[in-house]
């Protein structure tokens, strides 16, 4: 099946297959990723420009090394560099990014459905590197991505995300991605962070950390923010810590060869213990790697090219 | 002027329950019980076979933009829209700019209006000083200036203390209080409808029971003071219940309801497109079902836009950064025959009734009845014609329209007013 899509805006959007072609072109690169010379010529003279009007470092510096592994050329404006923050419009702004010949645009927005809106105005692709709540498709990859390395297919595994769903794009892309792949997805943490309108993604959702946790192969960990405190949606970090924290005790409660994921960056005793965060069931840093590869995948197919034919580019 | 002859409508009064084949008189701008042979042939004769001929409508709810913020809407556009709508008489909403807090800038709205309006615009004072909730604005000199009522449209009235006393202050001169109910500690930040589509679409949502909690407080206050409070484009199920439950009771309340609102939900948000942004929200289909159930059954009183206009510049944005509103004026008469009468089977006249007398009597407007010696107001539209809406070519200066380029079935033809046309046939006279 050819690869169709300019854009990537969503999960929610992607098939099953897609999805799939995806993570199959993302192997093919992790391979060339471990040799010495890392870099492949497919999107030479393309030129890729980050638009980062949230601050990130990860996802940029992610999307970045990926860019560079597939010999494109990145050009990086972010939030405080760019003109949106004199007035511009994000329609200007995109629209003189494709005045100037650039070939793909990953755009990072706080504002939820900016990709979206962008990928209708341009004519070049749009990668969604983030949108508020809303979804972190590539980040969604990447860790079904991790999940298959480790449990093989994901079909019927149970999979707990636990901590802020509600605010998470993280939670989000991966909850589509997990229900098309099958795995059995339950959400966890206050009901403040986890309302029962989840249910419609086809998602258990569960206040009681234990019977989630019960038997998991899985555990995604979200990030707390400080600010949610002050909103009133917990009463403060050192409750949330022991209500919903994942300790030592409580990750007994999973299964025997389960791993434990986080986006990054880690609150370190707030929503994980130290201990879990660097111990061996941990896969966060394996997660960090995969990220090139299947960013490269995004990157390449976007532009243009086919997943079959991904080994013959070099 | 000449005496008018309409012929062969079917001429719908709600008011005085006329809806037969006939003819509609005019002399000197009035309704007419007939014409004396000799003005008959001088009379001019307007052929409405296949058409309804009804009182022009009444919106008691719209924002002109003027002054301030005339680069979206000016009295004069608003009222040219409003004609192409069938509308003969509106209200407009004091969130100027200046807000209309000061007889003086009432003042300054009716002179634009004499000036500029080809309709009847009848301006709101706000309730408090800029709008801004903390003291009470010079209601009894507004009263004074002209206002029908007033209204912190947008703003809601947050103080419980600070709204009690305004409608108390307010029943002193007759005059209504229209409150947009809206608890904000609950919404801040929100962008649409709380709930599965909200959370879909990681947008921050507006739960209806910040509506609700807000209308739950205006018939209490209501009930203590014995004031009448008028509430705005009610959007939640549980708003149209409790107010059902207090008219039961006899509580001095009335509501509105918008097309908008009972045309679309929020599953039309899922492209993010910034024309179906609105305050309050779009919401589930459960609500849009119960608002219809409540015009039925009278618990909402009437129609009204909410007709908001906003640049395109302005709304082409991400969705957290457009402004809320729609336009509403050229569109409410075709979408609310459709949503009613074809889909939810209310009589024509019914339809007819919430458009017109009902909606003027809440601010007690000379409007909304076709009896012989009252001005002759009148709205001319073919029930069944279809058109195509384009917002950009419409009368408002803006085209932020969720039905721009949709086709609708009713057509208004001719809008009298004091029995001069002001529009007829796609034109502005
Ligand atoms: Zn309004």
């Amino acid at each position: 099946m050819p690869w169709t899509r300019r854009h990537l805006i969503t999960l929610e959007e992607l098939s099953l297959a897609e999805i799939d072609q995806i993570h199959a072109t993302a192997t093919a690169f992790k391979k060339i990723l471990g040799r010495s010379v890392k870099k492949v010529p497919a999107l030479r003279g393309k030129t890729i420009v980050n638009l980062f009007l949230e601050p990130s470092t990860r996802t940029r510096m992610a999307f970045d090394m990926a860019a560079k592994r597939l010999s494109a050329d990145v050009i990086s404006l972010d939030g405080a560099s760019s003109s949106t923050t004199k007035g511009e419009t994000l329609r200007d702004t995109a629209e003189n990014i494709q005045a100037l010949n650039a070939d793909m645009i990953i755009i990072r927005h706080a504002a939820s459905g900016s990709p979206l809106y962008l990928s209708n105005i341009l004519d070049i692709p749009v990668i969604n590197a983030g949108d508020g709540a809303h979804e972190h498709p590539t980040q969604g990859l990447l860790d079904t991505f991790t999940m298959k390395e480790h449990l093989g297919s994901l079909k019927g595994r149970k999979v707990v995300i636990l901590g802020d769903i509600l605010f998470s794009r993280v939670a989000r892309s991966n909850i589509h991605a997990l229900t098309k792949m099958g795995a059995n997805v339950t959400l966890v943490g206050p009901a403040t962070l986890v309302p029962h309108w989840f249910t419609d993604l086809g998602v258990k959702v569960s206040h009681d950390l234990k019977s989630a946790l019960a038997d998991a192969e899985v555990v995604m960990l979200l990030r707390i923010q400080h600010e949610r405190q002050s909103s009133g949606h917990f009463p403060s970090l050192g409750e949330y810590t022991s209500m919903f924290g994942l300790n030592k005790t409580r990750a007994s409660w999973l299964n025997p060869k389960a791993i434990i994921m986080h986006p990054g960056p880690i609150n370190r005793g707030v929503e994980i213990d130290s201990e879990l965060a660097d111990g061996d069931r941990s896969v966060i840093l394996e997660q960090v790697s995969n990220g090139i590869a299947v960013r490269m995948a995004v990157l390449y197919l976007c532009s243009g090219g086919q997943p079959e034919s991904v080994v013959t580019t070099d | 002027m000449p005496a008018l002859w309409i012929q062969n409508a079917r001429v719908i009064d709600p008011a005085s329950k006329r809806d037969s084949l006939g003819d509609l008189f005019i002399a000197n701008g009035k309704i007419a019980a007939s014409l004396s042979a000799a003005d008959k042939k001088r009379a001019k004769k307007i052929d409405a076979k296949g058409l309804i001929a009804c009182p022009g409508l009444v919106d008691i709810h719209v924002h002109f933009r003027e002054p301030g913020q005339m680069h979206k809407e000016t009295i004069e556009t608003g009222s040219r829209a409003a004609a192409a709508g069938g509308f003969t008489s509106v209200v407009c909403m004091p969130n100027t700019a200046p807000v209309a807090d000061s007889a003086g800038t009432i003042q300054l709205i009716k002179d634009s209006i004499t000036r500029t309006s080809c309709i009847r615009v009848y301006p709101t004072g706000c309730i408090t000083v800029g709008m801004k909730g903390q003291t009470l604005a010079p209601i009894g000199s507004l009263k004074r200036a002209g206002v029908v009522a007033i209204t912190d449209d947008g703003d809601c009235v947050q103080s419980n203390e600070l709204m009690r006393r305004a409608v108390e202050y307010a029943k002193m001169f007759d005059l209504p209080i229209m409150d947009h109910c809206q608890d904000h500690s609950m919404t801040v930040g929100a962008v649409m409808n709380e709930g599965i589509m909200s959370t879909r679409l990681g947008l921050k949502g507006w739960p209806h029971a910040a509506e609700d909690i807000i209308v739950s407080r205006n018939v209490i206050l209501a009930t203590y003071t014995g004031a009448h409070i008028h509430m705005q484009h009610i959007s939640s199920k549980n708003s149209v219940e409790i107010l059902r439950r207090a008219k039961a009771r006899g509580v001095s309340v009335t509501a509105e309801a918008t097309p908008h609102h009972i045309a679309l939900t929020d599953e039309t948000l899922a492209t993010y497109d910034t024309n179906f942004k609105m305050n309050p929200p779009l919401r589930t289909e459960d609500d849009r079902i119960a608002i219809i159930e409540g015009l039925r059954d009278g618990t909402l009183d009437c129609l009204a836009t909410d007709h908001a206009p906003h640049t395109d510049y302005e709304k082409d944005k991400e969705f957290d950064f457009a402004p809320n509103g729609i336009l509403g004026l050229e569109t409410a008469l075709a979408v609310s025959l459709d949503v009613l009468v074809r889909q939810s089977k209310f009589k024509l006249p019914y339809v007819i009734d919430l458009f017109t007398r009902k909606a003027a009597k809440i601010v007690n407007l000379p409007a909304g009845n076709l009896a012989e010696g009252a001005a002759a107001d009148i709205c001319l539209f073919d029930p069944e014609e279809k058109w195509t809406y384009d917002a950009k070519a419409g009368f408002s200066k803006s085209s932020n329209s969720p039905w721009h380029g949709k086709t609708l079935t009713g057509r208004v033809k001719t809008t009298f007013v004091e029995g001069r046309i002001v529009f007829e046939n796609g034109k502005i006279k």
